[in-house]
């Protein structure tokens, strides 16, 4: 048994008197690729945006490497190491590639730089800069899009868009990477293309990936197991294979 | 207690005209999403048309009726040449054109009148004394007036297919476009109702302050806008109350001669104040951000 | 070294970078070396040197970090009166030399960046409109105070007494400071800290998904502005004998804004090009427009305004925004790469996003636990979609 990445422990929220989400357990194991399924309204986003803090969930935890981050801040989190893509792109559209890689690097422990250095150039503002940016290339390199590195990132194509964005969420450093239907809008050669790289990433950062995905082509090619979320709650899980054909997920997706 | 009845008086009735131009903030931010910088201006002009045409007939109903008139086609033409143009840009282009319109505004009316304050007396209505509290009779007509209006503007939203609509595109612009509601025409109309009530809110202010100058609208308008998120932006009777509110703690603070000077500093502070820990204000709705 | 080395070194030096030193330098050597300037000419000198450092710091809040400040001269007002304070109580034991002028204009933004600080507290939780009249709301507390203020200290309503400082030398001076300014803004934007305040800017979901500390950087921002307009404020001080508050009222701000969206937001080359146009046009036209007219100038300024935005944001316009843009225009000249193609150490910064959502500008900061707004989970996710 590999060691868990992420524990999610009963966790729930309530919006108002409604009850978004309730009693998930999830647990993520070290390099593993686990994919969250379920019809629209779900909660998959939901839990998404309390793994990364943005809601604060109302009952329940959950920890990354056995550190509780319940209602931890966005940046904290971001910190020990969870990044995130979103649904609905969001990129810093008036600003070039790689300064969106960059603006990832902004807050890594080892490219510390006062705002007095950059602001009388001390030469720790040089140092920083060549470092981010080589960081910075390296990591576009992975996702073929040095070549497009000074092109503004909202003229990319969407395809490139979603990899961008997940380039910058490796920027932060992350341990756990959260992707938010990433193979949303592509087609299956693109989507072919993204599996490839996503387990590319996971080998070469070392790292766990947790996605939300209504492409089945892609979330049977690429995921180890699954949790089949439906209102709110866990409907089922285990290998991909085994939550796919529970029953009462394809009653819950054809319906019957 | 004299004393306190008759500030509490006057305060309602300068609250009556916060409320009525927080009225049109409210609702052309609830419907409009977006903060008319130039509203407070409107009431200047209201002020002016009063002016002109106080003295060419001497009638303050005729010199009202005008004023009503020009207002809501400076509120109509306003939205459709400056903010029209913008909808769907940034709310920071559209908040600068406001301003721009706003400073536009002051600026015409001052090479027309020049920028010495003119004093108008629109009408003298006396006072009323009840024992030995006097209370004067203008302060009581404006408090009715203002009233009167509110509810039918209440009823106007509530009942009618227009009002309906309105509340529909503040829930949902593009949810109410796709069911047929004309958004533009809505947001016009929004417009032409916030300078109608601007126009109301001039004349009564003139007969509690009877001089007009190019700059005269923006204080009552910033406070105006204290008052709107006081009770709550986009909330009518939020409004209503924030600025009856507004209006009481202005005329209190004001009768005591040392807190005087400071009485515009302690409602902005207010302001600062409420934004920060209640920016839904009283009666206001939250909102959720979206991820 | 050899020759080649420099100018090879010469030539990968980006001259966009630096134009706006070279031409605060050359213009302030040719003044002084043309020696007999008449006192209205140092005037405007010393005018258009503060007219720079306002717009250069204003346009870093409203360029860079996207919100709009209307208290900018009330951050001004505050530098002005409290080192103007400082400037007249060191002159007597101190001299009136420029060691008295470097306190003073280090105490008087201090001082300001103090209530930059306090101005950006209500910057983390509110966005777009109602921070702007936050700001506009501080700009008239500080001038109620400080009209208010009793007469021994700040001389209330009579203004506060100034030491004037030597005609010849305040407007170099000044100049040095601004291009102070000018590097001191430049070196942050250009730099990660830059990058992260126009990311929060861009996409301030995305930014703090990223480890943004957005709300350092957003009190950052306004501390910065708000010292360099102190700094200005005290300069300001220095040219007057007397420091009235009535200066700085709401259309002082409104000014210094105009300077900003002409020169283009995001453009600090542009607001320094704006800011001496500007300043220059109100000094010359104060002398042809006299009385009523007077007010063709606040005009002239409103339509600017209303029409570059109108021009560079409606949605209308696109098309031809597109087709003459000043980008396009400056590759056709230079005659290289294609207009989409930005560099390294560029940015596209003279556009504000155009894309962001109503809600999202307008939401204030909210705490979910009390939400009674229920809608539910990712579903919506597909309002966002444009």
């Amino acid at each position: 048994m590999s060691e868990a990445v992420l524990e999610i422990r009963n966790l729930g929220i309530n919006f108002g008197g409604l009850k978004a989400v309730q009693h998930v357990d999830i647990t993520v194991n070290k390099n593993e690729i686990y994919g969250l399924i379920g019809p629209n309204g779900a909660g998959k986003t939901t839990i998404f945006n309390m793994l990364t803090g943005v809601y604060k969930p109302t009952e329940g935890n959950f920890a990354l490497f056995g550190e509780d981050l319940t209602g931890k801040s966005q940046r904290y989190i971001c910190r020990s190491g969870i990044a995130r893509t979103f649904q609905n792109i969001r990129l810093f559209n008036n600003m070039s590639v790689i300064r969106n890689v960059m603006v990832g690097l902004n807050d890594d422990p080892q490219l510390k730089c006062s705002v007095f250095s950059s602001m009388f150039r001390l030469p720790t503002h040089f140092k920083t800069e060549k470092a981010m940016r080589q960081k910075a290339k390296d990591i576009l390199a992975i996702f073929d899009l040095l070549e497009e590195r000074n092109n503004l990132s909202c003229n990319l194509p969407y395809g490139k868009q979603r990899k961008l964005e997940i380039a910058r969420a490796l920027a932060t450093s992350p341990k756990l990477l959260l992707l938010d239907e990433p193979a949303a809008g592509m087609n299956p050669n693109e989507t072919a293309e993204l599996m490839e790289t996503i387990r590319k990433i996971r080998d070469m950062f070392d790292i766990t990936v947790l996605l939300i995905e209504h492409d089945m082509k892609f979330v049977s090619g690429i995921c180890d197991r699954l949790t089949v979320l439906n209102f709110g709650t866990v409907l089922a899980e285990g290998t991909t294979e085994e939550a796919l054909n529970d029953p009462e997920v394809i009653r819950a997706y054809i319906g019957g | 207690m004299e004393q306190i009845i008759t500030t509490i008086i006057n305060g309602l009735s300068l609250g009556g005209v916060y409320a009525l131009i927080a009225l049109g903030y409210t609702m052309v931010y609830g419907i409009a999403k977006m903060l008319n910088f130039a509203h407070g201006d409107i009431i200047m002009v209201g002020g002016y048309t009063i002016f002109v045409f106080m003295n060419a007939t001497g009638n303050p109903i005729i010199a009202a009726i005008f004023a009503a008139v020009v207002c809501v086609i400076l509120g109509a033409s306003m939205e459709k040449l400056a903010y029209k143009p913008l909808r769907g840009a940034s709310p920071l282009a559209v908040l600068i054109t406001a301003i721009g319109v706003s400073y536009l505004l002051q600026s015409l009316s001052q090479i027309i009148f020049g920028p010495t304050p003119k004093t108008v007396i629109v009408a003298d209505l006396g006072v009323t004394k009840i024992g030995n509290v006097t209370i004067s009779n203008s302060s009581v007509l404006t408090l009715i007036l203002t009233v009167i209006i509110m509810i039918a503007l209440t009823l106007f939203i509530k009942m009618s297919k227009t009002g309906r609509a309105m509340l529909a595109v503040s829930e949902d612009r593009d949810a109410a476009k796709i069911m047929g509601v004309n958004v533009n025409g809505i947001i016009t109309i929004t417009f032409v109702i916030g300078a109608f009530l601007a126009a109301v809110a001039s004349l009564f202010y003139l007969l509690k302050y009877p001089s007009i100058s190019n700059t005269m609208g923006s204080m009552p308008g910033i406070k105006a806008f204290t008052a709107a998120v006081i009770g709550g932006i986009g909330s009518i009777p939020g409004a209503m109350l924030g600025g009856l509110l507004l209006g009481v703690i202005e005329c209190i603070f004001n009768s005591f001669s040392e807190i005087a000077p400071y009485t515009d500093a302690i409602e902005f502070g207010i302001l600062i104040v409420l934004l920060l820990i209640r920016p839904n204000g009283i009666l206001g709705k939250k909102k959720r951000e979206k991820v | 070294m050899t020759f080649g080395d420099i100018t090879k070194k010469l030539k990968s030096v980006k001259w966009s970078h630096y134009i706006a030193y070279i031409v605060i330098i050359v213009f302030t050597v040719i003044c002084m070396l043309s020696g007999n300037l008449k006192r209205t000419d140092i005037y405007l000198l010393e005018k258009i040197g503060i007219s720079i450092i306002l717009a250069v710091s204003l346009n870093f809040i409203v360029g860079f970090l996207g919100e709009l400040s209307l208290g900018h001269a009330g951050f001004m007002c505050i530098g002005a009166y409290l080192g103007g304070k400082v400037s007249s109580m060191l002159v007597g034991s101190m001299g009136n030399g420029i060691l008295t002028l470097i306190i003073s204009v280090i105490v008087g933004g201090i001082f300001a960046a103090l209530a930059g600080f306090v101005i950006g507290l209500p910057a983390l939780r509110l966005k777009g409109d109602y921070l702007a009249i936050v700001t506009l709301a501080f700009g008239q507390i500080a001038l109620i105070i400080f009209q208010n203020s009793n007469y021994e200290t700040f001389g209330g309503a009579f203004g506060l007494d100034t030491p004037r400082y030597d005609y010849n030398s305040l407007y170099i001076i000044i100049f040095v400071f601004a291009i102070i300014t000018i590097a001191a803004f430049q070196n942050v934007i250009r730099s990660k800290h830059g990058r992260a305040i126009t990311a929060i800017r861009d996409n301030e979901i995305a930014a703090k998904a990223t480890g943004v500390p957005v709300t350092q950087y957003k009190l950052f921002t306004f501390v910065m502005a708000a010292f360099f307009a102190g700094v200005a404020g005290v300069l300001y001080s220095y040219t007057q004998s007397k420091v009235q508050c009535t200066h700085f009222d709401y259309n002082y701000s409104i000014e210094i804004l105009v300077m900003v969206v002409l020169g283009g937001m995001g453009s600090l080359n542009g607001s320094i090009a704006a800011a001496a146009l500007i300043t220059f046009l109100n000094e010359k036209l104060a002398t042809v427009l006299t009385g009523n007219l007077a007010v063709l100038q606040n005009i002239f300024y409103s339509l600017v305004l209303i029409l570059i935005v109108i021009y560079s944001n409606a949605p209308a316009f696109k098309n031809i925004r597109e087709k003459y843009n000043f980008k396009k225009f400056k590759s056709l000249i230079m005659r290289k790469r294609d207009p989409g193609y930005i560099s390294d150490d560029e940015g596209s910064w003279d556009r504000i996003p155009t894309k962001i959502k109503m809600d999202e500008l307008l939401s204030v900061d909210i705490s979910v636990q009390s939400d009674k707004d229920g809608s539910t989970s990712d579903s919506t996710g597909g309002d966002e979609n444009e």
